[in-house]
């Protein structure tokens, strides 16, 4: 029979969510239940003189009001989970509700809970908070400098922490023949996911028990982390995702609401529920990118590109989120040399404290910066020095003998075939009859780009050992329990937390392909810390490529322990049973057989085992990476620039990626296209806007540009196989590289439109304003 | 969305909402398809005790010709208007206007008569309403009055319409058959709404020279506008490219330029100009 693992497969997880029988966390109706809604600072940085509830505490329907002062000593701050060795973190205390000062626009001053949220909300609004408003500060390179607001005390200059991964001398850059310099920053944008974040604590006052429903991607992180914030053990604490509708990143963190809620919870000894509204998402959701990076690059007039070395500016916001100082660090400073051999490498990061909201992961977590940062400068480069960019990128990357290839900065990439996946895209674009029509529509007077990006991104979540070296708070192995029942159905558990990605389609076809058992008869159980062990949760591109090869070893083990079941039944050795389709039977002699079925019966009832052996089907595995994996791909963007107004449209868009063994091409294909809208919408539209001093500008969809379905052609994307070395399906991460390529793919289009007319920069994103004042200006970006 | 609280009622005629909306005492507003009401209640910017819903007022979407004039009801939804053959047949461009506002849900719900009376100059149907001339009929406590949208809207979400009373129609004035018609949208690309929207209307007669010219612009600043100047510049003139060049200068003239994240007073000058001369290329070409 035909292997599952390669098919596309309908997502099972669609029919219930599309025939309204999901339940999200807002859906939830528990009796006696309160809602709780948030008072937060409209100023960046402000000292609370005095807050008054009093009006709040006599509106009909309201039950609590709690501020900063009142909480403080019960409940502890929240704290980062990410501290690299060597970075001489300055870690601030973040109160869940901010008790003397607060330091942006949405910091939490207090909280109001009521009987509904409309009365939540009315209440809200009577609460009188008296601030003292300080000098605050919105540019991280800004914060910097000498006389800038201090946002601390405690942190002198506002640098949260400096780290320097590599080392590139100034005699590395003077020696060169061609010395290049350019900033290349990314823009801060919102997560925003179609669900906001929320979450629903239901304390037990019997039990003494919390269950604590909240918009994860890692519930099991959410519990290890709360359990400290509260002083409240993890064995009775409960976490649990409902159906959720995305997250990005954004719901990696562990969050003040969360703690707040459940401390209400507690206290009240009621149920109590928080939504995000959509305007609370832009003040007070993890925000991703926004650093500001200054390159210098070296190379040679023949395309060698020698050295790099890079100072990022990396705004971490008013206090360190979960992963935060992690992104710039690892994930943006030891990518620095992307896809190419380039001997020397070095980035010096300096994380900054500002007036903003914190920054965290988001989709690729800095890989797309650093892409960005790369794929803009070599760009850059190949017309320097005058030559075809798909060259320059050729010249430069590391062959596919080289594998496993150890970069600039002593990451070793597992497999990649760069080269492969370039040709793919410059066939499938038709590159040369592209340039050719560039020049020909030049002549009339009209501007096409052609925009070409190649990747490599750390992703697969990875091995623990090195999680301890650089410093993560917690492993990032993954767990899977496979339990038979005594029919031959099968539950599967795994610490893995979709929302949204179809783990649930794509871990089912490896068990399908293992068991022999018909696809329906699988199940999955995630997001629930009672109902996994533990897990890690679901960022980094690392569900398939570590948790569904846990789902995969799982499996493996059921099928031993089958086996030994089936020997001792049909009275021949172990080594003489084979298992295939879903049935064992006897080499030689398969009239002497048993399907998967009668062994799940045997194994349950347990009344004849092999001398020894405990009763039951179900294993578990522990899986812990030997390595990260290493996606790869070309991109290819075409944009026509209207150089009247600097408006700009997307003519076509080829991605040829390579995730090794792609489980469900649909499913991959889905991850893809959805990271390709991210990526070119901050390429050309999306970024949460502050003014210098930190007041945000960008409050609502009316002001933040979200890609739409038809600001985009047809996205054209093709697949290379190259597989992973470092796990059973040979799968690597697929869920960022879209992502990753494009935000670079999209902006070198427009830069190679407008090279003709003299422009050579412009800040993301590209609005049509920017394109339209440089073109005017024949040159930089005002 | 958590607005503040209201009461909600509805009304089965135009004399019953106008009753209703009396006895709000200034407190009450009219909630017809709610695009443009809904979202000023999540943020609450407006906080109205009662909601009078109009939506299922019979007789509020005809649509028929009057002499010279076409008159569609308030309670007519841009995804209607799109498809209507007679407005098809007799205005094109408020077809195509309609066909390209909002988003398929925003289509399917709102109204002509509820976008028009918002007095939100970032719609899009004032281009064409105040190109051709468009009355609004408002029934109220005092009977019944014809108010030009020219005028009506005196700034942003500041209309000249009296208390407590409601459009039922909206009237436009039909352009001869020999003129071409269009509407050019630059689309706001967080908003939808155009950051400039040019409704352009023009003919030539047999001689050569324009015998009708109709030009109004929304979206790029503080009250939409018809652009009389051009207008009057190429009136009677032989049309040609340095010419229609040369009146789209004209486009801003008087116009007050707004302002957001994407786009300065500058640049909403420029791309007005832009578009008033394609628009213009698109119609006398």
């Amino acid at each position: 029979m035909e292997k599952m693992v390669g098919q596309r497969i309908k997502r099972k997880e669609d029919p219930k969510l599309i025939t309204g029988n999901g339940m999200y966390l807002d859906d939830m109706k528990i009796p006696g239940l309160l809602h709780a809604s948030i008072v937060r600072s409209p100023h960046p940085h402000a000292n609370i003189v005095s807050i008054d509830k009093e009006k709040a505490l006599k509106h009909p329907g309201v039950v609590a009001v709690y501020t900063g002062k009142d909480l403080e000593g019960k409940i502890n701050p929240v704290p980062t989970s990410w501290k690299v060795p060597g970075m001489d973190l300055i870690e601030t205390k973040q109160y869940p509700l901010a008790i003397n000062t607060a330091r942006y626009v949405g910091d939490g001053v207090a909280m109001v809970v009521a009987d509904s949220k409309y009365t939540a909300r009315d209440a809200a609004e009577l609460i009188e908070v008296d601030y003292e408003v300080l000098p605050s500060i919105a540019n991280q390179k800004e914060a910097r400098k000498d006389g800038a607001p201090q946002i601390y005390d405690e942190v002198p200059g506002n640098v949260a922490f400096k780290y320097v991964a590599g080392e590139v001398t100034d005699e590395d850059l003077e020696n060169a023949e061609v010395v290049m310099k350019g900033s290349y920053n990314t823009q801060r944008v919102a997560p925003s996911p179609m669900e906001t974040r929320n979450s629903l604590a239901q304390y037990n006052p019997g039990s003494g028990d919390l269950k604590l429903y909240v918009g994860s991607q890692n519930p099991h992180i959410h519990r290890m982390v709360l359990s400290e914030v509260l002083n409240f053990p993890e064995h009775k604490l409960h976490v649990k995702v409902a159906d959720m509708g995305g997250g990005f990143g954004g719901k990696i963190g562990v969050y003040p609401d969360e703690a707040l809620v459940s401390y209400a919870s507690m206290d009240l000894k009621r149920p109590v529920k928080w939504v995000e509204t959509r305007n609370e998402h832009f003040q007070s959701a993890n925000a991703g990118r926004d650093m500001m990076v200054d390159l210098e690059l070296a190379g040679t007039k023949d395309g060698k590109i020698t050295a790099l070395r890079a100072v990022n500016h990396a705004n971490i916001g008013a206090y360190l989120a979960t992963f935060g100082p992690g992104n710039p660090t690892i994930d943006f400073g030891l990518m620095l040399s992307g896809a190419y051999k380039i001997e020397k490498a070095q980035c010096t990061t300096y994380g900054m404290y500002t007036n903003t909201m914190s920054v965290d992961s988001y989709r690729g977590a800095g890989k797309p910066e650093v892409t960005f940062m790369l794929e803009r400068a070599v760009d850059d480069f190949a017309r320097k020095i005058n030559m075809d960019p798909i060259e320059v990128r050729r010249i430069n990357f590391a062959s596919k003998e080289e594998f496993p290839f150890t970069n600039a900065q002593g990451l070793i990439y597992d497999s990649g075939d760069y080269v492969k996946a370039l040709d793919r895209a410059v066939e499938k674009s038709d590159y040369h009859a592209l340039r050719q029509k560039q020049e020909e529509l030049r002549e009339e007077g009209r501007y096409i780009g052609i925009g070409i990006s190649s990747y490599v991104e750390l992703s697969g979540f990875g091995p623990s050992a090195v999680a301890g070296a650089i410093g993560f708070q917690g492993g990032i192995w993954e767990n899977s329990t496979v339990r038979v029942h005594p029919g031959g159905t099968v539950t599967v558990y795994t610490g893995t937390s979709p929302h949204g990605q179809g783990h649930d389609t794509t871990f089912s076809q490896i068990v399908k392909d293992k068991l022999g058992i018909p696809y329906e008869d699988i199940n999955f159980v995630f997001n629930d810390t009672r109902a996994v062990s533990m897990g890690w949760g679901t960022y980094g591109s690392r569900s398939l490529a570590v948790g569904g090869n846990a789902v995969g070893l799982a499996t493996d083990k059921v099928v031993e322990k089958g086996r030994r079941i089936a020997a001792h039944l049909l009275e021949a050795e172990v080594e003489d049973i084979e298992f295939e389709e879903g049935v064992y039977s006897v080499r030689d002699d398969n009239s002497r057989r048993k399907t998967f079925q009668e062994i799940a019966k045997a194994a349950n009832f347990a009344w004849s085992l092999p001398e020894g052996m405990e009763p039951g089907l179900e294993e578990q595995t522990f899986f812990d990476p030997s390595n990260f994996t290493y996606p790869f791909g070309t991109h290819i963007a075409v944009v026509e620039v209207d150089i009247e107004t600097g408006e700009i449209e997307i003519l076509r868009y080829i991605a040829v990626d390579d995730s090794g063994k792609i489980v469900n091409p649909t499913v991959a294909e889905g991850q893809i296209l959805g990271g390709i809208a991210q990526g070119v919408g901050q390429a050309l539209w999306e970024g949460v806007q502050y003014d210098e001093k930190g007041q945000l500008q960008s409050g609502s969809f009316m002001d933040y540009a979200m890609p739409k379905a038809n600001f985009f052609p047809k996205i054209e994307m093709e697949f290379t196989e190259t597989l992973s070395p470092v796990n059973q399906l040979g799968s690597k991460g697929v869920a960022e590289s879209g992502t990753t390529g494009s935000i670079a793919a999209a902006a070198n289009a427009v830069m190679d439109a407008l090279a003709p007319l003299g422009v050579k920069h412009i800040e993301l994103p590209l609005k049509p304003e920017k394109v339209w004042r440089a073109i005017q200006k024949g040159g930089a970006e005002s | 969305m958590i607005p503040s609280q209201f009461k909600y009622l509805r009304a089965q005629s135009v004399e019953e909402a106008i009753t209703m909306l009396q006895e709000t005492h200034g407190e009450g507003k009219i909630l017809a398809g709610g695009h443009s009401l809904v979202p000023l209640l999540k943020f609450r910017i407006t906080t109205p005790g009662t909601l009078v819903d109009i939506t299922r007022i019979p007789g509020l979407k005809d649509v028929r010709i009057d002499g010279d004039r076409l008159l569609v009801g308030a309670l007519k939804t841009h995804y209607e208007i799109s498809k209507d053959e007679t407005i098809i047949d007799n205005i094109p461009a408020l077809a195509k206007t309609a066909s390209e506002t909002g988003d398929l849900q925003v289509r399917n719900y709102g109204t002509i008569g509820g976008n028009i009376v918002h007095g939100d100059p970032v719609a899009d149907y004032p281009a064409i309403a105040l190109a051709l001339d468009a009355e609004l009929k408002v029934e109220g406590e005092d009977g019944t009055e014809m108010l030009p949208v020219d005028g009506f809207a005196l700034g942003p979400l500041i209309t000249m319409m009296p208390e407590n009373a409601i459009v039922t129609e909206v009237s436009f004035e039909i352009p001869p058959a020999h003129a071409e018609q269009t509407y050019l949208k630059y689309t706001h690309p967080a908003t939808g709404y155009p950051l400039v929207g040019v409704a352009a209307i023009a003919g030539t007669g047999d001689d050569g020279t324009i015998d009708y010219i109709r030009v109004g612009v929304t979206g790029v600043s503080d009250v939409s506008y018809r652009a009389r100047p051009v207008e009057e510049f190429l009136m009677g003139r032989e049309p040609s490219e340095e010419l229609i060049k040369e009146a789209a200068e004209l486009a801003v003239e008087d116009a007050e330029m707004g302002s957001d994240l994407f786009a300065s007073p500058e640049y909403r000058e420029h791309i007005t100009k832009i578009y008033v001369k394609r628009a213009l290329y698109e119609v006398l070409k």
